[in-house]
C-alpha cells in the first residue's frame, strides 16, 4: 500500500513541480499516471523513490515513511522499488547480464560486490529474469548491441531483479514504436497480475492507459486533476487534464 | 492587388529612416578601427625593441657562415666511427726558382696536387689546386724544407662535393737551393659500411672501422631510459589522477551535502583517525618485523592474514538485511573491521617483506636479469613506505565515517534546538582546530617559533569562522561541502598544471639529485594534474541515466560509482592515458635541460660542447622515439575506443 500525502516539490530555481499532491495505491494495482508533458509526472515518480528530494509531504510505503529514512534505511526502501525508465537508462558499455545483476546491488555485499562477484544465486537468477522477457541469449552481449526494445526488456528485467513490491515505470514505452510498445506493456502487466506487484507507471497514450491500467491519476501543472478509472476519463475530463486546446488522438 | 506585393511607402520610409543610424555608427566605428590599428603598430613597434629583432645580425656574414656550418653537422648525424689514417699529398717546388728554371714532372692520375708556378720567389703567392680528394673532407697545406723536419703551416683547404680545391697561400720567406716540397695532410677513413676492416688501435686492440660511434651507443642507452621515465611518470601519474578526478568532477560533487554539526564533528574525527591510522599501522609493522625473522612463520602469515582479512570482510559488511542491525551487531561488525583492516595492512607488509626476500634472492640468482629481483625488492620497500600513507587515510576515512553515523543518529534523539545548540561550540572548536593544523604547516614553513602565532591566533581565527558559519546556517540547513571540495580540487589542478615540469624539475633535483627520477617524479605531479582536470571533464560529460536506475536499486555510493560511472568512462581514460604517455615521451626528451635525466642531458652537453654531429643523432633518435610512440598510441586508441 502506497499513501501519499500532501506531497510539494518545489525546484531550486523556484519551479513549482509538484503541489499539495495525495492518493493512495492498493497493493497490486496497476496506476497510470498521465498528464502533459512537464506536468510533473516524472518528478511524481523519482519522489517516491526518492531520486528527487520531496520539498513537503509525506510518503508511505507499506507503513515506512520514505521521505524521513536515512541513507540506510532509504536504499533498503528503494531495493523494494522497480524502476524502468524512459530511455532505458542502461550502462551501454556493460554486459547485459552486468545490467541485470546491478538490480542485486542493493541486496549483495557491498565490499565484495565492488570487484564485480556476485553470488552464483544471483547470477542464476538473472539469467532467469532475462529468460522471462526473452534474452537469454543475449546475456553476455554488449548492451549497446541491442535494439530499442530488446533495452528496455533489459531494463525491466533489471527492476524484475530487484524482486519489488513496486515498480515505477516512467514513460516506459515513449521511445518505442507502437508494436514494441504493446510488448513492453504486456511484460508490465504480467509483472503486476502474475507477481502481485504494484505499478505505477507514466503514459502518454490514453488507449495504453485504457488497455492496462486499473485506476488512473492525471496531472496538470503539478496539480491532481483527476483520479478513478481509465474508462471514466470522458471529453469533459480529457479536456480538463489536457487543456482546451487538445484533441483526441488514437 | 496580392497579398505578398509590398506596400510602396512603407519600406520606403523604413530604409530612409534606418540610413543615418548606421552612418553615425560607422563614423564611430572607423575612429576606433583606427585607434585599434594605431594601438596594434604600436604593440608590435614595443614587441620589436624588447624582443630585440635584428636584421642586421641575420644577413652578417660571419653569423651566416656559422650557422651553416652548424647545419651542415647537423645534417650529418654522427652515426659511424671511422678511424683515419693521415695521409700526405706533396708536390715538389722551387723557392727561388734554380738558375735553369724548373719544370715539374705532370701527375694526372689519381689524388694529386698542382701548384702554380712550381718556382717562384720566397714569399711570393702560390696557386695550390687538389684533385681526387675525399669530398667535402678539409685539410692544412705545409710547406717542407729540404732537411724535412720542419713542416711550416701556409694554409688550408675544404674540398668540394668532388673533392677538388683551389687555395691561394701565400709561400714562407725561405729561400733554398734544394727542393721544397708543398705537402696537403689529410686523415683519410679507413674501411667502409660496405667492406669494414680490422685494425689495430693504439692500445693493442683489434676494432673494426667503421663501426657504431659512440655518439649512438650514448644516445641508445639515453633513449631507453627517456622511455620509461615517460612510461613510470605516466603509470604514477595515472594511479593518483584516477581517483582524485572524481573528487573534480561537477556532476558528482554537487549533490554531496552534509550539515554544519556533521562536518564540525568529521573535522574533529579526521585527525584522530590519522593518528590512529599511523599507530595501527605501527603496531602491524612491529607484529610484520616479528613474523618475518622466522621464514615458516612469515610463510604461515602469508597464508593465514589474507585468509582471516576476507573472512573479517565478510563478516563486517554482510549482504544487507531487511531489518536494520542491532546495536549489538553494529559494535561486532565494527570490531570485525577493525580486524580485517589491521589485517589488510599487516598482509600488505608481509608480502612486501616477501618480495624484498625474493627481489634480494633473485638478484644475484638472475645475473644480467638481476633487475627483475631489484624491481621487486623496490616495490616491497614502496608498498611499506606507502603502508603508513594509507592506514592513516584510511583511518580518517573510518572515523570521518563514524562521526558522520554519531551526528545522524544523535539529530534523530533530540531536538532542533538542542542540536543547534550543540553545533556553535562544536563549530568554533573544529575551527579551532583545522586553524591550529593550518598554523602549524604555515609556522613549519616561515620557521616561527612563537607558539601564540602558530596555534594560538591560527586557531581563534579557526574558532570564530566555524562559529561564524554555524550561526549563518541552521542545524538542519545543508553545506554543500561537495561543491567545496570540488573548487578546491580544481583550483590545486590549474595550479600544478600551470607550473612546467621543466620548472618542477629543478625542486625534485634539488630533493632526489640530477638524474632520470627526478625527471620521473616532476612528469608525474604535472601528469596527476592535467590528467585529473581532462578525466574529470569527462566524467562530467557522462549521462547521468545510468547513474540514476543504479541508485534507484538501492546501491550504495561506491556502488553506483563502479557500476554506472565507471563503464561509461573507462575508454575515455584509457585514450587520455595514451595521449598524456605521448605528451610525457616529448617531455621527457627535454626534461635532461634542467637536470632530469633521459636523452635531454646529452643533448644539451653535446650542444655545449659544439659536438652538433653528435647533438644530431640524438635529435634523430627523438623524432624516430616521438613519431613512433604517436602512431602506437593513436593504433591502440583506435582499437580501445
Amino acid at each position: 500500500m502506497l499513501k501519499v500525502e500532501h506531497l510539494t516539490k518545489v525546484y531550486s530555481n523556484g519551479t513549482v513541480a509538484l503541489e499539495d499532491v495525495s492518493f493512495e495505491v492498493p497493493d497490486g494495482q496497476f496506476l497510470a499516471v498521465i498528464g502533459l508533458s512537464g506536468s510533473g509526472k516524472s518528478t511524481l515518480l523519482r519522489c517516491v523513490n526518492r531520486l528527487i528530494e520531496p520539498t513537503e509531504g509525506r510518503i508511505l510505503w507499506d507503513g515506512v515513511d520514505v521521505t524521513t529514512a536515512g541513507p540506510d534505511e532509504l536504499r533498503r526502501i528503494r531495493r523494494n522499488i522497480g524502476m524502468v525508465f524512459q530511455h532505458f537508462n542502461l550502462v551501454e558499455r556493460s554486459k547485459v547480464i552486468t545490467n541485470v545483476l546491478a538490480g542485486s546491488l542493493g541486496y549483495v555485499n557491498p565490499v565484495l560486490s565492488v570487484v564485480n562477484r556476485f553470488p552464483q544465486q544471483y547470477r542464476d537468477q538473472a539469467i532467469a529474469q532475462l529468460n522471462r522477457v526473452g534474452l537469454a541469449d543475449k546475456a553476455y552481449v554488449r548492451a549497446d548491441n541491442l535494439s530499442g526494445g530488446q533495452q528496455q526488456r533489459v531494463g525491466v528485467a533489471r527492476a524484475m531483479m530487484q524482486e519489488p513490491g513496486m515498480l515505477l515505470a516512467d514513460e516506459p514505452v515513449a521511445s518505442l514504436d507502437p508494436v514494441l510498445a504493446h510488448s513492453i506493456m504486456q511484460y508490465l502487466e504480467k509483472i503486476n497480475k502474475e507477481d502481485g506487484v504494484m505499478v505505477l507507471c507514466s503514459l502518454h497514450f490514453l488507449d495504453l492507459v485504457h488497455r492496462y491500467a486499473d485506476r488512473a491519476i492525471a496531472l496538470n501543472d503539478g496539480k491532481l486533476v483527476f483520479e478513478g478509472p481509465p474508462a471514466s476519463i470522458d471529453d469533459a475530463k480529457f479536456k480538463e487534464i489536457y487543456g482546451k486546446e487538445a484533441e483526441r488522438v488514437g | 492587388m496580392s497579398v505578398e506585393a509590398p506596400d510602396p511607402n512603407a519600406p520606403v520610409a523604413k530604409r530612409a529612416g534606418d540610413a543615418s543610424a548606421p552612418k553615425r555608427r560607422s563614423r564611430r566605428q572607423s575612429i576606433i578601427l583606427g585607434l585599434a590599428i594605431i594601438a596594434g603598430v604600436v604593440t608590435y613597434a614595443y614587441g620589436f625593441q624588447v624582443t630585440k629583432v635584428d636584421l642586421g645580425e641575420i644577413s652578417s656574414e660571419t653569423r651566416r657562415g656559422q650557422l651553416i656550418r652548424v647545419l651542415r653537422d647537423i645534417a650529418r648525424p654522427e652515426l659511424l666511427t671511422y678511424d683515419r689514417i693521415p695521409t700526405n699529398t706533396e708536390f715538389t717546388i722551387y723557392l727561388p726558382c734554380p738558375a735553369d728554371g724548373f719544370e715539374p714532372t705532370p701527375v694526372t692520375e689519381g689524388r694529386r696536387l698542382v701548384v702554380e708556378p712550381a718556382c717562384a720567389d720566397p714569399g711570393d703567392t702560390l696557386l695550390i689546386t687538389g684533385v681526387g680528394f675525399a669530398p667535402n673532407s678539409r685539410g692544412s697545406i705545409n710547406q717542407v724544407p729540404p732537411s724535412g723536419d720542419l713542416e711550416l703551416k701556409i694554409g688550408e683547404f675544404f674540398a668540394d662535393v668532388d673533392g677538388n680545391f683551389e687555395v691561394v697561400v701565400d709561400s714562407r720567406e725561405r729561400a733554398e737551393a734544394e727542393a721544397q716540397t708543398i705537402r696537403v695532410v689529410t686523415n683519410e677513413r679507413i674501411g667502409s659500411i660496405f667492406s669494414p676492416v680490422e685494425v689495430e688501435s693504439s692500445s693493442g686492440e683489434m676494432r673494426t672501422s667503421p663501426r657504431i660511434s659512440r655518439a649512438v651507443q650514448d644516445t641508445w642507452d639515453k633513449i631507453i631510459e627517456t622511455v620509461f621515465l615517460a612510461l613510470l611518470a605516466t603509470t604514477l601519474g595515472t594511479a593518483l589522477a584516477v581517483p582524485l578526478s572524481f573528487l573534480a568532477a561537477r556532476n558528482l560533487m554537487r549533490d554531496i551535502t552534509t550539515t554544519v554539526t556533521k562536518l564540525s564533528l568529521q573535522l574533529l574525527a579526521i585527525p584522530l583517525g590519522v593518528v590512529v591510522g599511523v599507530l595501527l599501522s605501527r603496531t602491524a609493522q612491529q607484529l610484520a618485523d616479528q613474523l618475518t625473522n622466522n621464514k615458516i612463520l612469515l610463510v604461515l602469515g602469508l597464508i593465514l592474514v589474507p585468509a582471516i582479512a576476507l573472512a573479517a570482510i565478510r563478516y563486517a559488511f554482510p549482504p544487507v538485511d531487511d531489518e536494520p542491525p542491532t546495536p549489538v551487531e553494529r559494535g561486532q561488525r565494527g570490531a570485525m573491521a577493525l580486524v580485517a583492516a589491521v589485517a589488510g595492512i599487516l598482509g600488505i607488509l608481509l608480502v612486501s617483506e616477501l618480495l624484498i626476500q625474493v627481489g634480494g634472492w633473485l638478484d644475484d640468482a638472475l645475473g644480467s636479469f638481476g633487475f627483475l629481483g631489484g624491481f621487486l625488492e623496490k616495490s616491497g620497500e614502496i608498498a611499506t613506505a606507502i603502508t603508513t600513507m594509507l592506514s592513516a587515510l584510511l583511518g580518517a576515512a573510518v572515523f570521518a565515517t563514524l562521526a558522520g553515523r554519531l551526528s545522524t543518529f544523535v539529530r534523530s534523539r533530540v531536538s532542533d534546538t538542542t542540536m543547534q545548540a550543540a553545533t556553535y561550540p562544536l563549530a568554533a572548536l573544529a575551527g579551532a582546530v583545522l586553524g591550529a593544523i593550518l598554523g602549524a604547516g604555515i609556522g613549519w614553513l616561515y620557521r616561527v617559533t612563537d607558539p601564540m602565532a602558530i596555534y594560538g591566533w591560527p586557531a581563534v581565527a579557526g574558532a570564530v569562522i566555524g562559529l561564524f558559519l554555524a550561526l549563518r546556517n541552521r542545524s538542519r540547513s545543508s553545506v554543500q561541502i561537495g561543491l567545496v571540495t570540488y573548487y578546491l580540487a580544481r583550483t590545486i589542478f590549474n595550479t600544478l598544471r600551470s607550473i612546467e615540469p621543466l620548472v618542477m624539475v629543478i625542486v625534485f633535483v634539488v630533493w632526489v639529485g640530477i638524474g632520470p627520477f627526478a625527471g620521473a617524479l616532476a612528469l608525474a605531479i604535472h601528469t596527476v594534474a592535467a590528467l585529473a582536470k581532462l578525466y574529470s571533464e569527462q566524467v562530467e560529460s557522462i549521462s547521468e541515466g545510468p547513474i540514476e536506475a543504479v541508485k534507484a536499486t538501492g546501491a550504495t555510493r561506491l556502488q553506483t560509482v563502479v557500476y554506472a560511472v565507471a563503464p561509461q568512462i573507462v575508454p575515455p581514460y584509457i585514450a587520455f592515458t595514451l595521449y598524456r604517455w605521448d605528451i610525457n615521451v616529448r617531455m621527457s626528451t627535454i626534461i635532461g635541460f634542467a637536470g632530469g635525466g633521459g636523452i635531454g642531458f646529452v643533448l644539451q652537453q653535446n650542444i655545449r660542447l659544439l659536438e652538433y654531429s653528435a647533438a644530431s643523432v640524438n635529435m634523430l633518435a627523438i623524432a624516430i622515439v616521438v613519431a613512433s610512440m604517436d602512431y602506437l598510441s593513436s593504433r591502440i586508441r583506435e582499437r580501445v575506443v
